[in-house]
């Protein structure tokens, strides 16, 4: 017995009278069966009862009426005539409250007249059922156990173990169709995933606007989103985009670490903009710390640090992509990623 | 007879002799069900499944599985001109030209958050209440894998408009993918149809979505409630209440009006949300492009545990060795810690059955504070939830209360790993205090507030017995204790087989019942009613309640 049992209570110095020893207390409490039931008022009085029906058929006319009222909602707004966006969106607002509500009416009325119908009117008085054991009878379960048996010893499995192996091989064989029938699902990953749209000479353009950028439109403290020159002519658009997709910042070159030195054009530097984490866009630039913060999950990178990851869920520095500048003086890649960007992989190392 | 009393026997006639149906209605129509509002919860989430179908089957009408890139021109001007994709403008199509589209949409997605909402709270239920028991465990098991599959509907279902917010998440999900020892990219472009996100994936969602998924629903659901009629509902414990009865009240028609009602109930109050509550605007976010992102992104709220506890990973659990990438900061939350809490909730009836040594069938649920080691693993198990719950949110938090999203993650870090033991030891704690006040009760009867003064000057306050029927209540549970450990050594000294296992399962047990307070026995009532008897003025009071079984002393225990 555990120190969390508090002792029967005994009474010090109060004189114990012997136990009769044919009026032991049972060992435990008795089940006291069923309360007695309490009539409702329903059940005594017919007024109520009567007022309970009408209340139970007003409920079931107010469902009549959000009915109508989701009919005419339904027909009555209309939005087939020409009208501005601004009306069309009130339009809408009524139509759908107005559709609801009577559908809640319409749903509520039936629910809640049932319910009370039931609570109110229907017999109240509790009923007991038997519980059975789920298990069967000894006899039905030798029953069953013989017909398991004589049906096992009919197959013969038992007997001819020639028909059971050749059995269980076909079944093992069998499913590897299926496996195989869904190779098409996909290609091979192949090098898609470490290969990107840049290349040597590939000139940088704004995301959305599309337009080339040269080093002077950048101001120190910028950011822009960048894809490569010719990312809307391919057929493989989004799958490209998510690859590609980076940003160009420019910073004090003083700030920059020397790792990121080489690859950057006087203060310029670009980096991935899919997160090593997950993959989203590593969208929240702030100006004053030089951190980027990916809004999924929070991976905090440090542009001053080559992108390093300084909080957060992700292991790898968003990898860089060395830029310089063309014969025309516009932004263009040095070269492709020299690492796969986006979220790890098995085969990434 | 009546005209509708000759239709009935038509048809009830044709029926009977074409399907047997009087034996059906015999067997099922006058099956007794126990009543209490918590047996609700499951209701809710049933009735949350039918709504979804019928509005999904409206939803299907109007849109388009496809990723094909198409130039939006409908009539929400914002985003006239844009290129974006069939799904997309689909979706837009059906909720802003289709009418009544917008509140089919709304009650779809308002019910399938109410349909996870409800699951989890009724396995709250069924958990704590011990439900679970055999001969229940396998229907433990059905609702355990609804309550996953559940998640994955959910997350398939939100992802189908192609908006911003579920694309996004979609890259995350592939991620996941990615990150799958060896075969990642493989299993990633088999799933994507190759590269992210690809043509694919839309169509073949939609798929498991409206097809796969209900599917196993349905069959999971039937199963579910064919074991629910075949095993009898539990009961709660109370007065003529046993574990060889079922005391409530017939279905029908006593409960195919209530459930049949409440039915229309649940529908009518998602109808209103639908109408009034705005879910999901997918307008606002635009068709997915993997570059944008809206700051303060959020899952639906069933996804974010999971999205919290890979906020809350470190990445310095990512390594590489011998040229191969391991993910274990995706690896560990988005598919160890899910792995195991799915384990450990499938398996949990088994756990307690070996911890109890107890075979029998149980149809009378647990109070929950009689089964305090439970009722703590239970809330250990939520807070530990709620702690990831409330990480996937993190960044809402530091931007809502202007704290340092570091701090947060930080603390939330420390929080998952103390909180949960903590809330195990307190609510165990705070259990054994409610049993010993039950306790007290039982034995001094309740408090009248009625304060008497003898000569002498002493105070005391009358207390007044308690009836049979609500004693009960208090008394009526069964005390479970520790499992005596058997000899390791028979008696030639020979070591017994399976002892080593023996000791375990005896830890186990202590852990489940060595502290435990045991309901009042008679013999403790009647020894407690004699010593307030040697108290003058108290007399009067407990007369009455010792009537039956005066003064039979007790001697120790």
């Amino acid at each position: 017995m555990s120190g969390h049992t508090p002792a029967p209570q005994s009474a010090p110095g109060r004189e114990v009278v012997p136990a009769d020893a044919d009026r032991l207390l049972p060992e435990r409490f008795e089940n006291p069966g069923l309360p007695v039931h309490h009539a409702r008022m329903g059940d005594t009085d017919p007024k109520a009862a009567k007022r309970a029906e009408r209340q139970v058929a007003t409920l079931f006319g107010i469902s009549a009426l959000g009915t109508l009222i989701t009919l005419v909602v339904y027909f009555a707004v209309k939005f087939d005539t020409p009208m501005s966006f601004a009306e069309y969106m009130t339009r809408l607002r009524i139509s759908t409250e107005g559709l609801g509500m009577g559908l809640f009416l319409a749903l509520f009325g039936i629910g809640a007249g049932a319910v009370h119908w039931a609570k109110t009117l229907m017999p109240d008085e509790e009923r007991v059922e038997e519980r059975h054991l789920l298990r069967g009878s000894d006899a039905d379960r030798d029953a069953a156990v013989t017909i398991l048996k004589e049906g096992a010893a009919e197959s013969g499995l038992g007997r001819r173990p020639l028909i059971r192996n050749s059995l269980i091989g076909a079944l093992v064989l069998v499913p590897l169709p299926a496996v195989v029938l869904l190779r098409d699902l996909g290609p091979l990953p192949g090098d898609d995933l470490s290969t990107t749209m840049w290349t040597a000479g590939t000139r940088i353009l704004t995301d959305p606007q599309g337009r080339p950028i040269k080093p002077a439109d950048m101001q120190i403290g910028s950011i822009v989103h960048i894809v490569p020159e010719g990312l809307d002519k391919v057929p493989d658009y989004l799958e490209q985009k998510a690859k590609a997709a980076a940003i160009l910042l420019r910073l004090d070159p003083a700030d920059l670490d020397p790792k990121s030195q080489p690859g950057a054009y006087e203060g310029i530097v670009a980096y991935s903009k899919i997160c090593t984490h997950m993959g989203c866009p590593v969208a929240l630039y702030e100006q004053q710390t030089h951190h980027l913060l990916c809004p999924c999950h929070q991976s905090t990178f440090d542009v001053t640090q080559d992108c390093k990851v300084i909080f957060g869920p992700a292991k790898r520095p968003l990898p860089q992509l060395a830029i310089t500048v063309d014969a025309d003086g516009y932004l263009v890649a040095k070269h492709g990623f020299t690492q796969a960007v986006g979220p790890s992989f098995w085969e990434r190392g | 007879m009546s005209t509708t009393a000759r239709v009935a026997e038509d048809v009830g006639n044709f029926l009977d002799e074409r399907v047997g149906a009087s034996k059906g209605v015999k067997f099922l129509f006058r099956k007794i069900f126990p009543d209490h509002w918590s047996f609700m919860l499951g209701e809710v989430a049933l009735y949350s499944f039918i709504i979804l179908l019928l509005t999904g089957v409206f939803l299907t009408f109007f849109y388009v599985p496809s990723v094909g890139r198409t130039t939006y021109d409908g009539v929400y001007t914002p985003l006239a001109g844009q290129t974006v994709s069939e799904a997309y403008a689909s979706t837009l199509r059906l909720s802003f030209d289709v009418r009544g589209g917008m509140l089919m949409r709304q009650i779809h997605h308002w019910s399938a958050l109410i349909f996870v909402a409800a699951i989890t709270v009724h396995m709250f239920r069924v958990f704590f209440t011990g439900a679970f028991r055999k001969p229940r465990e396998l229907n433990w098991v059905i609702g355990t894998i609804l309550a996953l599959l559940a998640i994955v509907e959910g997350f398939a279902g939100y992802s189908l408009p192609d908006d911003l917010l579920s694309g996004t998440g979609l890259r995350i999900a592939s991620s996941i993918i990615l990150a799958v020892p060896v075969v990642g990219s493989y299993l990633s472009f088999f799933t994507f149809g190759g590269q992210f996100p690809g043509e694919a994936f839309i169509p073949r969602l939609y798929t498991v979505h409206v097809l796969v998924l209900p599917g196993i629903f349905l069959a999971l659901i039937t199963a579910h409630l064919i074991l629910l009629v075949v095993q009898k509902h539990t009961q709660y414990p109370g007065p003529g209440r046993t574990n060889q009865n079922v005391v409530g009240y017939p279905l029908y028609p006593v409960y195919t009006a209530k459930a049949g009602g409440f039915f229309f109930i649940v529908f009518g109050v998602t109808a209103l949300m639908g109408a009034l509550f705005t879910i999901n605007p997918v307008w606002m976010y635009g068709s997915y492009d993997p570059s944008p992102v809206t700051a303060g992104s959020q899952p639906d709220w069933y996804m974010g545990w999971l999205d919290g506890a890979v906020r809350l990973t470190p990445g310095l659990f990512e390594f590489t060795a011998l040229g191969f990438t391991f993910s274990f900061n995706i690896i560990i939350p988005a598919m160890i810690v899910p792995g195991l809490i799915t384990m450990a909730m499938l398996f949990y009836p088994w756990i307690e059955q070996w911890a109890t040594g107890d075979r029998r069938e149980h149809h009378l649920l647990d109070r929950p504070r009689n089964a305090p080691t439970r009722t703590g693993l239970g809330v250990m198990s939520i807070t530990f939830y709620l702690l990831l719950l409330i990480s996937g949110g993190n960044d809402i938090i530091a931007s809502q209360l202007h704290l340092s999203i570091n701090d947060i993650t930080n603390t939330l870090r420390l929080l998952g790993l103390v909180l949960p033991p903590v809330a195990f030891v307190v609510t165990k704690r705070i259990c054994l205090g409610l049993q010993r006040k039950d306790r007290e009760k039982v034995l001094h009867g309740r408090e009248t507030g009625t304060i008497y003064r003898t000569e002498t000057g002493e105070f005391f306050e009358v207390h007044a017995p308690m009836d049979d029927v609500s004693r009960w209540k208090l008394v009526g549970y069964e005390p479970i204790r520790p499992l005596e450990p058997l000899p390791a050594y028979d008696e030639h000294g020979v070591r017994r087989h399976g002892s080593r296992l023996d000791g375990l399962r005896r830890r186990i047990s202590r852990f489940y019942f060595e502290d435990r307070v045991e309901p009042v026995t008679p013999a403790e009532l009647d020894a407690a009613h004699e010593e307030h008897e040697a108290l003058p003025a108290h007399e009067e009071e407990e007369r009455g309640a010792v009537t039956a079984s005066t003064s039979t002393p007790v001697g120790g225990d």
